[in-house]
């Protein structure tokens, strides 16, 4: 990309040097590049460089009839595969006015609680391995593991889900599917304040985490953040909230919001939401409702003429589909408004100033995930 | 009962009736490389196992199970696959300090294993400024790892070499200081000198509440000094990818890894001299029958016991917590180990003065 003589003309200033992390690098969990300019330890300027694994994920949609293109935004954001669909499905639901059974939309919003649960205890593992802890990698992934089963169970892949399917989710649950869930509960309960012993108390970890990576509201607003990131600067912005879909807003849920604007409010925000999800799971597992999983809708989709927009609030923010449907059996354009773009671009306000192994735990506290911002 | 003191003696003098003294000097030079490079081997290929063994314990997992007996063998396989690597020298590297820097790491870690005593009377050179031969020889070891840095040509490298230069030059301080409390209880720079003052006692359990601060101090300094994590600056995986030797590959990052772990036993193996008393099994009081049953388990067995219970608790450390910033980790050597092990340095000359410990 840059050969020896363009990164020494970059570097203009005296005692600056630039160097390059990623797009191969432990930290960055993904193809990503930055370029940093360092004065010794210190970050002078970020620069993210994007479109290592561009897949053109929107443009292949509009080859794809309603029903298909569902499937390639599993693999948009990996890990939270359920939700993409969910919002997938919702828009063109939402062209088509049609009508859900109430099981299937319990069953949705299970499975999207399940995947934010799964998320983020990625998330938790891999920011405690960024700042250097690399046990509690580990102890999430065994939790972790209890859930893709589930999901396997269900859907029969444990990634890339395409359980969800305008008109409701593709198949019925697995008989063991409650038990299962139980199971996991119980199991994460007695689990979780194990994670808070093992990193949130620990005198490094918050070390680390304070006062690193501040994000002010009106930059969390002005960047265009969602999710965690912007409600740990104090931005009320839960689609769940704010514009409800599904069931949630018959839930009993909290909305997290921390003022802390730093990497450590982001952290509480995570594991405060981790509480949450756990409790919509509980208000919901006994009560799943019997009936039809899949609304009768047509074998092809036809979308009447028009624009049409659904959001969701995936693990990382806010993810929008916005669909122009000229009235074909494929739409004619299709558009993500993914969350880790908008949170990624905050990224060098925040890192600058900073030292090197704080640019890392800043990185870790926003959760990148790097399909999803390229798409 | 055998003992490895006796075993040396008669060696010693069958040695000197066959041979002339200057010819005796030169084969027990050799048996004494011999040994030293088997043990290097030794502890390289146990502690690398223990360090995956402790690892996959904490973290919920098996660990290597497949090679060997209970994965025994692991790392004779990971060794052999090292050396068969091809070594990688990139290009506008300084060759020479290139090749050069593994080797001096090395050197400086099998330096110190000289004043080392590992059972009464097994040792190889009792030399009697041991305690500061230990912590000057040290020392040398970051000129290795900067020259690593350095001659890669590469940032990352430079940066991880750089954090090592200022952590290594801090924490010398704090871990001579509390080596110095020892020195100073004991009346003695002699390895052989302070394991006898702990005949009635360790010093860890006699010297009070001043040598529990000197031993905690030491077994900071001595992780960082050895770049482990939570103090990993010069390596920091997430942040520099692999630090100073991030450029090495082959026999040439054994001998890196290999001199990490080396160190650490080094460094728990002073520990444990100093502070558990080396080879002098656990004693309270003189002449006690407590001391004459404990006198059964060969000096060895308790040096090793001591110094791989140290180390387990390095590994302990490092599989539990993050890694510190490199400011964090410089102002917690300035602001806090630096004066608190002063001050106790102060209380530690008064309570040897007064004649207050055991």
């Amino acid at each position: 990309m840059y050969s020896t003589t363009e990164i020494v003309k970059q570097s203009t200033a005296e005692g600056e040097m630039v160097i390059n992390i990623g797009p191969q690098h432990p930290a960055t969990h993904g193809v990503l590049h930055f370029v940093i300019t360092l004065n010794g330890e210190t970050i002078k300027k970020v620069e993210p460089h994007l479109g290592y694994i561009h897949r053109s994920i929107e443009k292949m949609c509009e080859s794809l009839s309603y029903r298909q293109f569902v499937y390639v935004t599993s693999r948009m954001d990996y890990l939270s595969s359920h939700i993409n669909n969910h919002a997938c499905c919702l828009v063109t639901e939402q062209a088509l006015q049609i009508e859900l059974p109430a099981r299937a939309l319990v069953i949705r919003v299970l499975m999207d609680e399940l995947t934010r649960l799964a998320s983020h205890m990625l998330w938790w593992a891999s920011m405690a391995m960024d700042i250097g802890a690399l046990t509690p990698f580990f102890h999430a992934f065994r939790e972790r593991e209890m859930i893709t089963d589930i999901f396997e169970d269900t859907c029969g892949t444990r990634l890339t889900m395409n359980y969800m399917v305008p008109g409701g989710v593709l198949m019925d649950l697995h008989p063991d599917f409650q038990k299962k869930v139980h199971a996991f509960i119980n199991q994460f309960k007695t689990k979780l304040p194990e994670y808070d012993e093992l990193v949130t108390d620990n005198i490094i970890f918050q070390n680390r985490t304070k006062g690193i990576g501040y994000l002010s509201r009106e930059s969390a607003i002005s960047y265009g953040c969602t999710g965690p990131v912007a409600r740990a600067s104090g931005v009320s912005c839960d689609v769940r909230k704010h514009f409800p879909y599904a069931i949630y807003d018959k839930l009993d849920f909290k909305e997290i919001i921390d003022t802390g604007c730093d990497s450590w409010a982001r952290y509480k925000v995570r594991m405060q939401e981790m509480r949450q999800s756990l409790h919509i799971i509980e208000q919901l597992i006994d009560n799943i409702p019997e009936g039809d999983f899949q609304a009768k809708t047509k074998a092809v989709l036809k979308p009447p003429k028009g624009e049409f927009y659904s959001k969701v609030e995936t693990a990382r923010g806010e993810l929008g589909v916005y669909i122009v449907s000229e009235g074909a059996t494929t739409p004619y354009r299709i558009k993500f408004r993914s969350p880790g773009f908008s949170n990624l671009s905050a990224l060098e306000h925040m890192a600058v100033g900073g030292k090197i192994g704080d640019f890392v735990a800043v990185m870790g506290s926003i959760d990148l995930v790097i399909p999803d911002i390229d798409r | 009962m055998w003992s490895l003191n006796e075993i040396v003696k008669s060696t010693d003098l069958k040695l000197n009736e066959l041979f002339k003294p200057g010819m005796v000097f030169f084969i027990e030079a050799i048996i004494v490389a011999l040994l030293a490079i088997s043990l290097f081997a030794i502890l390289g290929l146990v502690l690398v196992l223990m360090e995956r063994k402790v690892s996959s314990f904490m973290q919920v997992r098996l660990g290597p199970n497949r090679v060997g007996p209970k994965g025994m063998f692991q790392t004779v396989a990971d060794t052999i696959k090292l050396i068969v690597k091809e070594g990688m020298t990139p290009d506008n590297a300084d060759r020479f300090l290139f090749h050069l820097a593994p080797f001096l790491v090395m050197i400086v870690a099998m330096i110190l294993l000289a004043p080392l005593p590992f059972a009464n009377g097994f040792q190889i050179w009792d030399i009697n400024i041991g305690v500061l031969f230990v912590s000057a020889v040290s020392s040398v070891s970051v000129i290795g790892i900067l020259m690593a840095g350095w001659s890669s040509n590469n940032k990352y490298s430079l940066l991880g070499a750089m954090r090592s230069g200022a952590q290594i030059v801090s924490y010398e301080l704090s871990a001579g200081f509390s080596i110095l409390a020892i020195v100073i209880l004991s009346g003695s720079l002699t390895f052989s000198d302070i394991i006898q003052s702990q005949a009635n006692g360790w010093w860890l359990f006699k010297g009070h509440i001043p040598a529990l601060i000197a031993f905690v101090i030491f077994i900071i300094a001595a992780t960082a000094e050895t770049n482990r994590a939570p103090f990993d600056m010069a390596e920091a995986e997430s942040e520099l990818t692999a630090g100073f030797h991030t450029e090495y590959s082959g026999m040439k990052f054994a001998l890196f890894f290999l001199a990490e772990y080396v160190n650490v036993f080094i460094v728990c193996a002073i520990g444990a001299t100093l502070f558990l008393g080396g080879w002098m099994p656990l004693h309270f009081g003189d002449n006690t029958t407590f001391n004459h049953v404990m006198d059964y388990i060969p000096g060895i067995v308790w040096f090793f016991g001591k110094t791989f219970f140290l180390i387990f608790i390095m590994m302990w450390f490092r599989w539990t917590f993050p890694r510190l910033r490199i400011d964090q980790l410089l102002n917690l050597e300035w602001k806090y180990l630096l004066p608190i092990s002063l001050i106790n340095l102060l209380l530690v000359t008064v309570v040897a003065i007064s004649g207050w410990h055991f």
